[in-house]
């Protein structure tokens, strides 16, 4: 969003900041007292310029947003420093001044398509309402026109519809066109795609881009994803725990980060540019052939069996259409491929597109329309409920919400123990020795075992539902995406966590995933899938460096900050 | 939508043959002679008894008595009771009187309930709301024939602001009163209600989002915060009104009211099986009635629900 220049030949008075926050403290009455969420925040945008906060959930980016439009939740508030916009103290300002600032002065996108629309009020009347509130024109005809900016088609009929009827880029879209409805001079857009799939993600941004530097908006972007805010914005600001540890430009902070908290941000980003994690490699088959005589030779290193093979695997849902009539629904069509012992696939595709279909199928949780799962030769659906035991030993799940997955009532002992209670595995002793010899395997203090799962972080969590997948010691983890919750440190930590856990017990990996910059850090082989079919599958290299179908190159082009080139030492 | 309608009345058809059934059988099973009940202390005219049990069908088998009665329904002739009065000019003598006091009751209840939840639901943990949240606990445990007696003496007896008990017009006026006692209970439950609901949709993101777009708070308030805070609320005033109509016993029993929860009380007493079936029949089909509205309340309130099949 390079139009500042254009901006300032524009003749506005580009020599005052538009916003300016200065040794912001922002704290909360809690129950527990006073609480620091922001403490000597400070930033400033010029205007037209786009500058994007990043930082982890918790981190205070989100806070500091809310702050400048006067919008902090109740028992929140500004307990030092100055907001200046446009050269005006808005920190301690009445509600009745941010009333007039709010919508025509500084605009809001906010993150979650889902929850952001009233569910009671058709999308054209949440639009009017802005339009009115502000003073501007409100006919049917500029409301059409406004949603129409924002990459709605059909935009006049489609006011007319309920936020239900919308999908959740074309509610990002109504988002968009609602918070740059009044041409302000200022949008905060929080996260306003993360809740999106990564095409949509491409597009949306895309499209704000070129809305914003038409009007000449200055643009403040909260955003957890390094390479995201490095693409889209002029500055970055990076926060962690309630501070401001680093801004500056943004190639110039992602090549040269100084303070260790983005030095670690960056070099753990998932980007195109980052490898396969080598641990596996390294402690595995190949460093054996390097050894291995005659250099020049490539020795093809004889490929383990296949312990997982899918054949022709479809799943037919049948959809209520009512009085007893139903239409049939393709999620999984006809998809065939094979998963090697001891190494990782990856199923990728974005919501939708059957993945977890089939992962609960492998899983054994759903019976297939018809195909086949061959697992270590045997027929799955041919298993009696003894053998379906005996199967669940061997396959375990990590899925994709350590906060859902876990039971809140059970301890992590209980929870890590429960599988091998199950399975009638050892005594009382051995079980407690096993459970404690797991949790040292994810690296979680024996302490965590008397604690309960609300008392861990997200990532901690994640380590207990990986440490009790491998409980029973299986062959195959099914990670139903198992990162995608997390933040982009601890996803790294993990990740590697997993890959260290392969090349030490020889475990195979099915990993469910709409992430390719995950793919690119995790898996041997790759399977695209789009609408139910598999389009594409080979070797993660293979696929990344020349993809054959357009959908995989629309999808690694949607990466963000795919385009960013990066030094290979940071990367 | 007329589809699903269509299919919500016929669904009231074995609704109501399995009560009429029910109450009926009920009815029929309560001990004592309810002919010789009707002689008081006198002695029993064995001539006039027989023929009086021809007459109610008394002498028949239960479900003969139960198959006449279906078709006294249908042919629209509910019969007499027992003081030789048409059902059917019972039935419509006592119902206006209760629906009034329902409808007054609820009212009462919907406005104050819903202006009280949500005045403390947007000052949560301020004075107003801590006091109305211990007043509304108060009324919700106290019995409503003692909050009943109470108010009796104090607002119509002592105080004279209100008429203590009811005229056999029943006028608006005279019902007053007892509206405001059948009405007590619910009032608290639906400031409560309010109150909840006000809460968890203040903190919803559309709401922050509303703010954000630079509408006034009184509009934020009215909008997006009380229409979206309505739908559990509406939902239960709904359902409500069946209960009103049939739970006004007591109130109606403490003001003298001349309605349904009188006439109801002095049938089974008497053993009057013809008069409290059709009764409890209006009732039942009052209550399945009051159901399909606020189903389709709900459906008004909330675009999300369809009623598709």
């Amino acid at each position: 969003m390079n139009t500042s220049v254009e901006i300032l030949e524009a003749g506005y008075d580009a020599e005052r900041p538009l916003l300016e926050i200065q040794d912001l403290a922002i704290s909360f009455a809690t129950s527990n007292g006073e609480v620091q969420a922001v403490r000597n925040a400070h930033l400033t945008i010029m205007p037209g310029e786009t500058v994007a906060i990043v930082g982890e959930s918790g981190s205070g980016k989100s806070t500091t947003a809310l702050a400048a439009i006067g919008l902090l939740p109740g028992n929140g508030r500004v307990s030092a420093g100055r907001i200046l916009f446009d050269g005006e103290d808005i920190s301690n300002a009445g509600e009745k001044r941010m009333i007039e600032l709010r919508g025509n002065s500084i605009g809001m996108v906010p993150q979650d398509p889902m929850s952001n629309l009233n569910p009671v009020w058709k999308i054209g009347f949440q639009v009017r309402e802005t339009l009115k509130a502000n003073g501007l024109p409100s006919g049917p005809g500029d409301v059409a026109k406004v949603l129409s900016e924002a990459g709605l088609p059909d935009a006049a009929r489609r006011a007319k519809q309920y936020p239900h009827e919308f999908s959740g880029g074309m509610r990002q879209r109504a988002l968009i066109a609602i918070g740059l409805s009044c041409q302000p001079r200022l949008l905060i857009a929080d996260e306003p795609t993360s809740a999106l799939d990564v095409t949509v993600q491409r597009q949306i941004l895309d499209h704000l881009d070129k809305m914003t530097s038409e009007l000449g908006t200055a643009v403040l972007l909260i955003t957890h994803d390094l390479g995201l805010a490095a693409e889209r914005a002029d500055k970055v600001v990076v926060m962690y725990r309630g501070q401001v540890v680093e801004s500056g430009p943004s190639l110039e902070l992602l090549q040269n980060p100084r303070h260790p908290y983005t030095q670690r941000l960056v070099a753990s980003a998932p980007s195109l540019a980052s490898r396969r994690i080598q641990v596996a490699k390294e402690l595995g088959v190949e460093s054996d052939e390097l050894l291995a005589p005659g250099e020049d030779v490539v020795v093809e290193p004889a490929l383990p069996e296949e312990v997982l093979q899918i054949e022709n695997l479809s799943k037919v849902f049948k959809l209520r259409s009512g009085f007893g009539r139903s239409t049939d629904f393709t999620a999984v069509d006809d998809v065939s491929f094979g998963v090697r012992r001891g190494t990782t696939t990856a199923i990728v595709g974005e919501s939708g597109s059957g993945k977890s279909t089939v992962a609960q199928m492998v899983l054994n949780l759903l019976a297939p329309t018809s195909g086949k799962i061959i697992f270590d030769g045997v027929d799955t659906s041919t298993l009696n409920t003894k053998q379906i035991f005996a199967f669940r030993r061997r396959v375990q799940p990590i899925f994709q919400d350590p906060y859902g997955s876990l039971d809140p009532m059970y301890n992590i002992f209980r929870t890590i123990e429960e599988p091998l209670r199950t399975h009638r595995i050892g005594d009382k002793a051995s079980r407690e020795k096993k459970v404690r010899e797991l949790l040292d395997q994810v690296a979680l203090p024996q302490s965590a075992m008397q604690r309960y799962p609300n008392e861990l972080s997200g990532g901690q969590r994640q380590r207990v539902a990986i440490a009790r997948a491998l409980a029973l010691d299986p062959e195959v983890i099914i990670c139903d995406e198992a990162v995608s919750a997390l933040d982009v440190l601890v996803q790294a930590q993990v990740l590697n966590l997993l890959a260290e856990l392969q090349s030490r017990l020889g475990l195979t990996y099915l990993f469910i995933t709409h992430d390719l910059a995950v793919v690119r850090q995790i898996a041997d082989h790759v399977c695209v899938m789009e609408k139910g079919k598999l389009v594409e599958t080979g070797s993660t290299d293979d696929v990344f460096d020349s993809p054959q179908r357009d959908y995989t190159k629309a999808l690694l082009n949607a990466i963000p900050g795919a385009r960013l080139m990066l030094p290979p030492e940071v990367a | 939508m007329a589809t699903y309608i269509l299919k919500r009345f016929l669904q009231l058809i074995p609704v109501f043959l399995g009560a009429t059934l029910l109450v009926y059988f009920l009815v029929f099973s309560l001990p004592g002679d309810p002919i010789a009940a009707l002689f008081g202390d006198k002695p029993v005219n064995e001539a006039v008894a027989a023929k009086l049990r021809v007459q109610y069908h008394l002498d028949q088998p239960f479900f003969m008595q139960y198959l006449l009665y279906l078709k006294s329904i249908f042919t629209f002739d509910l019969g007499q009771d027992f003081s030789g009065r048409p059902i059917a000019a019972v039935l419509a003598e006592v119902f206006p009187v209760t629906a009034r006091l329902a409808v007054m009751a609820l009212i009462f209840e919907a406005v104050f309930g819903i202006v009280f939840g949500l005045i403390a639901g947007l000052r949560k943990g301020r004075f107003f709301d801590a006091t109305v949240l211990v007043a509304s606990l108060v009324v919700i445990s106290i019995p409503i024939f003692v909050l009943g007696f109470l108010l009796q003496f104090t607002i119509g007896v002592q105080l004279g602001w209100a008429k203590p008990t009811v005229s056999s017009a029943a006028t608006v006026q005279d019902l007053i009163l007892p509206a405001i006692v059948l009405g007590l209970a619910s009032f608290a439950y639906v400031l409560r209600l309010t109150r909840t609901s006000v809460l968890e949709n203040m903190n919803a993101d559309y709401v922050r989002t509303a703010s954000a777009k630079g509408l006034s708070r009184f509009r934020v308030v009215r909008v997006h915060i009380l229409r979206n805070s309505l739908i559990p609320v509406i939902t239960f005033l709904g359902a409500d009104l069946g209960t009103l109509m049939g739970g006004a016993i007591v109130t109606e029993g403490i003001f003298n009211v001349p309605g349904v929860g009188n006439r109801l009380y002095r049938a089974v007493l008497t053993g009057e099986g013809p008069t409290v079936v059709s009764i409890v029949t209006v009732l039942v089909l009052i209550y399945c009635l009051s159901n399909l509205l606020v189903d389709l309340l709900y459906a008004w309130l909330d675009p999300r629900i369809r009623y598709d099949a």
